[in-house]
């Protein structure tokens, strides 16, 4: 058992979006040799929820829900060599492979999206901005990803979310990852109409949607 | 007889606009910017300026900025497409053109958003030849019904023939310029008239904090040597993208578009360059980019201020709406920003008929907002005296029945001094239940049936066949064989 002390002094620093104080405490867990797993899932974890909580109410704005979320990722950083040491995976919702498609630099819309998944206990591969189709493929292949998150602000490049699904079709690799999409120009009935697994129109449900086709 | 008063309004004291010009300044020779083009690279390279290589690092010293500020005229000419009319760009003079490449149209009869087609743009660009108040038409609406690869070159093929207004544009892809140039050439006959009188002005944005990509350097260098006035659309989100004060905002705003003024006048020296931008104050809660945020255009009028102090033309995005529907919201905001862009001097003020986050076009806004358009211009027209005496003589003959109406006092001004609106509601009660009770919206849906009514001037088919060419080639290179037919005609 954790001192309850310490796990709500984990969420605090979370809640806080303290990186300092989060890491300082995510080191001394892996100093004392703490169970990580019940670490994040007691300590770290409900503090995520909770900045998440707190933004969906209008308390949080962008910049606290942000800095939390990048509390929670320098953690999970912290930890991830130490789960690998003792040959455990951090409890992940799944492996999202994101970015924004190629021909289309605008990209903070996908670095909220990219930063509440993981947030949100999603190991997010961010490929960055212009990425061309056949890379957002071969990298969910190589990372055997559950989610390809696809974001395009550009009418132009828009189109370049079908070819995506037709690539994944082409290559007999469709239904293998869900792909999600957004941005600007998109709306549900592209999303449909292309053949993909969804689209949000927001962050915060981006990582809702997400969360419920995980468990599907 | 006593000159009307040009109403302004100003936000930095002479020394905050020095400050922000300093720290610009150091900003640009400290820390650089990252231009991703490798002409544009290679022009600052040989202008002596330090290139960091991994990255495409730029560092821009004062003296490079300041040749550059030397050479870039402070006003520019652009003519209408028969070249008869010419418009001035600088000084006061303030020019009205519809907000710019709306992803969605807004639907007046289910008053929800759809894809445009090219019929949509057909008649944005025609309604918008009718606005008495927009000098400028702009490439307002993406058609759905063309590959989005050449959307921006056909948006521009219909915009050359449907409205005799100089048009504001831009390109989507580096391709995409060549062909457009080729239609404004079609059009004045050569390149050199072309440069003689300016049909267009092409926007480009840099990517904040500090970028020019590829697309738009390149942009900015074929514009800058084919005498087509650049637009530079720098648009800092505070807090996302660039600082969250405004006037730490102002100071990369600043900086991106000296930068990019800077390529413009390595191209070619001399060219025509606009300072403008499409800065937002990002609203935190949601993630969005509000134009009618006082906070928005608070940065656009004091960017505009910068500007004047640097003897350069300003454009900006003000008097469009977040709102998604035509309802108070969407005309306070587009009021507000229409009136104090026009206050602060602001040369080009792109934003009538956009809704939602410059996402979605409206024609009844549109003409809602040509009307705001109109009082913005009366107000900054100001009072002028009109007569030696003012009214002291009116008064010689006076009695208890006296009135105004019958004298050709009245009748000689009425009309200079007063403008007469087309939609806005004036009407007396009765007279406005008797028409059926309509929404401004509704006498804007009325007015745009009139509008399309009327036969269509088409330009002369010679020309129409040399731009069908250049567009045609275009959509061959992109695998589209033919072109959507337009019904309307
Ligand atoms: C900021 C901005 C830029 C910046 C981008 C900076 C950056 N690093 O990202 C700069 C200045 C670089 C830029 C450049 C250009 N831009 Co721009 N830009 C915008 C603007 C104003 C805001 C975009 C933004 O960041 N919004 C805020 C974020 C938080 O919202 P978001 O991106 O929509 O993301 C949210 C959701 O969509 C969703 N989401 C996003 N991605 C994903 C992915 C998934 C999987 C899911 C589920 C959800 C999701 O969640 C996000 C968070 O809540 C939009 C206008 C608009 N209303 O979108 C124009 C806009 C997108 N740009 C436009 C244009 C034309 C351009 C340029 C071509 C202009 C030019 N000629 O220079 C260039 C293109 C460069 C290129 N090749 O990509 C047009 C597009 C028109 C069209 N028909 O395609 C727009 C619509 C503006 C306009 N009306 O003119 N732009």
């Amino acid at each position: 058992m954790i001192e309850k002390n310490r796990l709500s002094q984990m969420k605090q620093a979370i809640v806080k979006g303290d990186k300092e104080k989060a890491q300082k405490l995510a080191r001394q867990a892996v100093e004392d040799d703490l169970n990580l797993n019940d670490v994040i899932e007691e300590g770290f974890v409900p503090g995520i929820q909770e900045a998440g909580n707190l933004w969906e109410k209008g308390e949080y704005f962008l910049p606290e829900l942000i800095t939390s979320a990048e509390s929670m990722k320098a953690v999970m950083s912290l930890f991830q060599p130490e789960l690998e040491k003792k040959n455990l995976k951090a409890k992940s919702l799944g492996t999202v492979i994101i970015g924004t498609i190629e021909g289309d630099i605008h990209d903070i819309g996908k670095n909220l999206v990219a930063s509440l998944l993981s947030a949100n206990g999603f190991d997010v591969k961010d490929l960055g901005a212009d990425v061309k189709i056949s890379e957002f493929i071969q990298k969910a292949e190589n990372e055997e990803a559950d989610f390809i998150c696809v974001s395009s602000l550009l009418t132009t490049t828009m189109l370049k979310q079908k070819d995506m699904i037709k690539m994944l079709k082409s290559k007999n690799l469709y239904g293998k990852f869900k792909v999600l999409v957004g941005g600007a120009p998109v709306n549900k009935k592209w999303a449909q109409d292309i053949g993909a697994d969804g689209y949000a129109e927001n962050a915060m449900s981006a990582a809702k949607l997400a969360k419920t086709l995980a468990q599907k | 007889m006593i000159k009307a008063l040009r109403p302004k309004y100003e936000l930095l004291s002479e020394s905050f606009i020095k400050k922000i010009l300093n720290e610009c300044f150091e900003l640009l020779e400290k820390y650089g910017v990252f231009v991703e083009n490798q002409e544009a690279v290679k022009l600052f390279k040989q202008a002596g300026a330090e290139v960091h290589e991994p990255e495409q690092r730029v560092f821009i010293k004062p003296e490079l900025v300041d040749r550059a500020l030397s050479t870039a005229p402070s006003t520019i000419e652009l003519y209408d497409r028969p070249g008869e009319q010419k418009f001035i760009i600088g000084g006061d003079q303030v020019h009205f053109d519809p907000g710019s490449a709306a992803v969605s149209i807004l639907d007046h009869e289910t008053n929800s958003q759809r894809k445009p087609t090219s019929e949509d743009l057909v008649k944005f660009v025609r309604i918008t030849d009718s606005m008495e108040h927009i000098d400028f038409q702009s490439t307002g609406v993406i058609s759905s019904d063309v590959p989005e690869i050449i959307g921006d070159s056909y948006r521009l093929y219909i915009g050359l023939q449907y409205s005799r207004k100089p048009v504001v544009t831009g390109t989507f892809r580096v391709e995409g310029f060549q062909p457009m140039h080729d239609m404004l050439v079609a059009v004045r006959g050569s390149k050199e008239k072309l440069k003689e009188k300016p049909l267009a002005i092409l926007d480009a944005c840099p990517s904040p904090p500090l970028k020019w990509s590829n697309l738009t350097a390149q942009s900015l260098i074929d514009s800058a040597r084919a005498g087509i006035p650049s637009e530079l659309i720098s648009m800092g989100m505070t807090g996302a993208t660039s600082p969250v004060t405004l006037a730490g905002t102002l100071v990369q705003h600043t900086a991106e578009n000296l930068a990019g003024l800077v390529i413009c006048q390595l191209a070619c020296a001399g060219s025509p360059v606009i300072f403008g931008g499409s800065p937002s104050s990002f609203d935190m809660r949601k993630g969005t980019t509000p134009m009618g945020a006082v906070e928005t255009m608070m940065i656009d009028s004091a960017y505009t201020q910068i500007a004047k102090h640097l003897n350069l033309p300003a454009h900006a995005y003000m008097g469009l709406s977040d709102s998604k529907i035509n309802d108070n919201q969407a005309g306070l905001e587009s009021g507000m920003g229409a009136v104090l862009a026009a206050l602060a001097g602001v040369n080009v003020i792109s934003g009538p008929g956009m809704l939602d986050f410059e996402s979605c076009q409206s024609l009844e806004k549109l003409v809602i907002d040509n009307e705001i358009c109109g009082m913005a211009l009366r107000l900054i027209k100001g009072i002028s005296q009109r007569d030696e005496t003012l009214a002291l003589n009116l008064f010689e003959d006076i009695t208890p029945e006296t009135q105004f109406l019958s004298k050709p006092h009245t009748r000689k001004w009425y009309r200079q001094e007063h403008i007469f609106p087309e939609i806005i509601d004036r009407d007396t009660h009765d007279e406005w239940e008797g028409k059926g009770k309509k929404s401004i919206a509704d006498r804007a849906a009325c007015r745009i049936e009139n509008i399309l009514k009327q036969p269509v001037e088409l330009i002369d088919s010679e020309l129409q066949k040399d731009l069908k060419k250049v567009m045609m080639a275009d959509a061959k290179r992109n695998g589209l064989s033919s072109l959507p037919k337009i019904k309307s005609l």
